[in-house]
């Protein structure tokens, strides 16, 4: 029975990401903490499906498809303001001030 | 028509519209690559996006005329009038984009015809998103739209301001998505499914109204939501990317992409967790939230494009009241607020990208001053969508605000009813400026605005729009009548228990 | 055996997130992906556990790393901290979670909803390890499978469009 120390380090490693995303500022390290959450829903996933069928199991699956999906476009999207800016520090983006 | 979506022959036909689209999308990319040394290839391929666009509203159109019902549980994808009317919502927002786009691409010598197959792919996620029976359709629904606009936003290559907004709405929209997977992780472990349906059936089979991890779930979930229609405390890259994106995609991004997120957010909200009141509470106040510091920021924007992204996130308040009210009215008056809002702000922005070139970053509200003695048709276009978005009498906005308001009273959230017409009165301090520029001041100089004009497919598109919002305001009895059975086809009828 | 592994990926996402250098941090980053494919293992979803060193610490993490060195920026200049509120907020944004989601994962499942204890690696040692899987996969979850295919050709165009140098 590892559901409650799984689900345990899953909270952790997503809490992990959501700092790292709001404690950053360059972007592509912002990038891997995003993808430090959405692993940490997968160990979610995969320890519930333990318990509850192998559906959880499935949608890991999904999961690493759509993370695949984001990196091409992401790093692209990267490469495009570093041709522009010849940095990805955030700072003169104003990230997450309004 | 009753459809079995366990055999391939019914889901395939539930799937028509989504079929006929993704086939457009290889379709246009074949013609894109294929000619791609032909300078008028973009031209060609933006007006077979249009077709493609009509075509596949038809087969939504004929889908809902046959009434196809899904034959016992719904698996994956509903067949409701919610689906196909806020299917049509969405290609008629990217029927408009592409009309305006049309003329804009070739002005800003943006030189990529894949800018249309973005488009039709963005749309093509937005109908998976709002007719997911699934919370994992929605997901993969919402990361197809979503990954379509980081592109199309940062579409401009010579634009600084394009790649970062590009680079601002994507970090934000991946971090949304976290929080949005992870909320359907605790959902999925709370009841054991990610089907709607099932999930409301279990949710009151189980008692789930006080379960942490369901309602840790749903938290996060709108966390993801708020992100994504950029509701209050959630907004921050909201100005800076619709100020930064080409005019036409800021356009898409604030009527299709905010209409296809709230689609998704009432058909969780109204149909899976229909029996859990937990969430009123919190929608509640983000709906005043943003009302409030929406109306109120845009007050102080100078910039024309500025403000219509202020008003674009004070208008997610207006329709958050609607599924703030958990009714079926509420998810009736969305509906009915979707289109509208759809066509005066697509409107709105039209004009914004006839008044300017590069980006329209630099158009202010004052250089509005005196069009209606130049291109007075232009104006009176502007005249509408402006009254419309303040809800002005006589128009569709209007009609669509006194909807939700009456959802909200129906509701017994007379407070937040209140708030809603204090927050309207406080639009007026932003909507009729333009307004006054155009008609009151003098035009700076004899060749001021000859540079202002809308030609070609746009032009029809701007027409369309300000006439519809007229009639719409005058006879909006047929649209209120197909937005109730849209509403009221979202209520489970059936309850699918564990022992079904 | 799962508190080394959880230890070892809790303590590479710290270190991810705190690294100075970008290829640092995705290395470290690397690290909790493996000790997070042998989690999967001891959860009896083994397919997963390969497909995560594949794809995930495998494809994506080597895109990521061929970008960082693209753009050469191996070498951490100055940190890229926020400053002292944007930690602090970070921080209580962190605790706050960290509390919530833990008294969370205390909370137990609903009872009728779970399967007898082994019933998962029960039936992978019947079928195999990979028909349960697919099965699921292209019977149940066919839509969103097809749909997971026009997701990445989204992504396709979407890059090229982005990246390459003359259209």
């Amino acid at each position: 029975m590892l559901l409650g120390p799984a689900l345990a380090v899953s909270a952790i490693l997503f809490s992990l990401g959501v700092a790292g995303v709001l404690l950053r500022r360059n972007a592509i390290i912002i990038f891997m903490c995003v993808e430090l959450m959405l692993n940490a829903a997968n160990l979610a996933f995969v320890a519930l499906a333990q318990q509850l069928g192998p559906d959880g199991q499935v949608i890991v699956f999904f999961v690493m498809a759509v993370a695949a999906a984001e990196a091409a476009v992401g790093l692209a999207i990267v490469l495009a303001i570093y041709r522009h800016k010849q940095t990805l520090d955030i700072q003169n983006l104003n990230l997450l001030r309004g | 028509m009753p459809l079995d979506l366990t055999t391939p022959g019914g889901i395939t036909l539930a799937l028509t519209p989504e079929l006929v689209l993704t086939v457009w999308v290889l379709v246009l990319m074949l013609v894109a690559a294929w000619r791609h040394r032909d300078a008028g290839v973009q031209r060609e391929v933006g007006l077979l996006t249009v077709i493609g666009l009509v075509s596949t509203g038809l087969a939504v159109a004929w889908l809902w005329a046959q009434g196809a019902t899904p034959v016992g549980l719904p698996a994956m994808m509903a067949l409701d009038g919610f689906r196909f009317a806020t299917s049509l919502v969405f290609l008629l927002g990217a029927l408009l984009t592409v009309m305006l786009s049309l003329g804009y691409v070739d002005r800003e010598r943006i030189q990529a015809p894949e800018y249309y197959v973005l488009i039709l792919l963005g749309t093509l996620g937005m109908m998976f998103m709002a007719g997911a029976a699934d919370l994992v359709v929605m997901f993969l629904g919402l990361e197809l739209m979503s990954v379509a606009v980081y592109v199309l936003a940062g579409v401009n290559r010579r634009s600084v301001f394009a790649a970062e907004a590009a680079l601002k709405y994507f970090l934000l929209g991946a971090f949304a998505s976290g929080f949005f997977l992870y909320g359907i992780a605790l959902v999925y472990g709370a009841t054991g499914t990610t089907n709607l349906w099932l999930i409301h059936g279990r949710v009151l089979e189980l008692g789930l109204g006080s379960n942490v991890m369901m309602i840790a779930g749903i938290g996060l979930l709108l966390i993801g939501f708020g992100f994504k229609v950029a509701a209050v405390p959630f907004h921050m890259w909201t100005p800076d990317v619709y100020d930064g994106s080409p005019t036409p995609v800021t356009a898409f991004m604030a009527a299709a992409v905010k209409a296809a997120g709230f689609a998704a957010l009432v058909r969780v909200l109204h149909q899976a967790f229909d029996g859990l009141p937990i969430w009123h509470g919190a929608v509640w106040w983000l709906a005043v939230i943003t009302m409030v510091v929406g109306n109120v920021i845009a007050l102080a924007q100078r910039p024309l494009k500025r403000m219509l992204a202020y008003s674009s996130i004070a208008h997610a308040g207006y329709l958050l009241v609607a599924v703030a009210s958990g009714s079926a009215i509420g998810s009736a008056a969305f509906l009915f607020y979707a289109v509208v809002y759809t066509l005066m702000t697509i409107g709105a922005f039209a004009v914004l990208a006839a008044a300017g070139t590069g980006g329209e970053q630099g158009v202010l509200i004052d250089d509005l001053n005196g069009l209606a003695t130049r291109r007075p048709w232009i104006a009176a276009a502007m005249t509408v969508f402006m009254l419309s978005l303040l809800g002005f009498p006589g128009t569709a906005g209007f009609i669509g605000k006194w909807y939700i308001l009456s959802a909200a009273v129906d509701a017994d959230q007379r407070l937040l009813a209140v708030i809603l017409v204090g927050a309207s009165v406080v639009s007026a301090g932003f909507y009729l400026p333009p307004i006054m520029a155009m008609y009151m001041r003098p035009a700076p100089s004899a060749e001021a605005h000859q540079a202002t004009r809308i030609v070609g497919a746009a032009r029809w598109a701007v027409g369309v729009m300000a006439v519809a919002l007229l009639l719409f305001g005058f006879w909006p009895n047929r649209a209120l009548d197909a937005a109730r059975r849209g509403g009221e086809s979202l209520r489970p009828a059936t309850l699918y228990t564990l022992g079904r | 055996m799962f508190w080394l592994f959880a230890a070892l990926a809790v303590g590479g996402a710290l270190m991810c997130i705190t690294r100075r250098s970008p290829v640092a941090s995705a290395l470290w980053l690397v690290q909790t992906l493996f000790s997070l494919a042998a989690i999967f293992v001891l959860l009896d979803a083994q397919f997963i556990a390969a497909l995560q060193v594949m794809v995930y610490a495998g494809a994506i993490m080597v895109l990521f790393l061929f970008v960082i060195m693209l753009l050469n920026l191996g070498r951490g200049s100055a940190t890229d901290m926020r400053g002292w509120t944007g930690r602090l907020v970070a921080l209580a944004l962190g605790l706050l979670l960290v509390t919530e989601l833990w008294v969370l994962v205390r909370s137990p499942l609903a009872s009728p909803l779970q399967l007898p204890a082994g019933t998962l690696s029960r039936v992978a040692q019947e079928q195999g390890v990979v028909a349960v899987i697919s099965d699921s996969l292209f019977r149940t979850y066919l839509v969103p499978f097809e749909v997971t295919s026009v997701l990445l050709l989204a992504a396709i165009v979407g890059a090229v469009v982005l990246a390459k140098r003359r259209l």
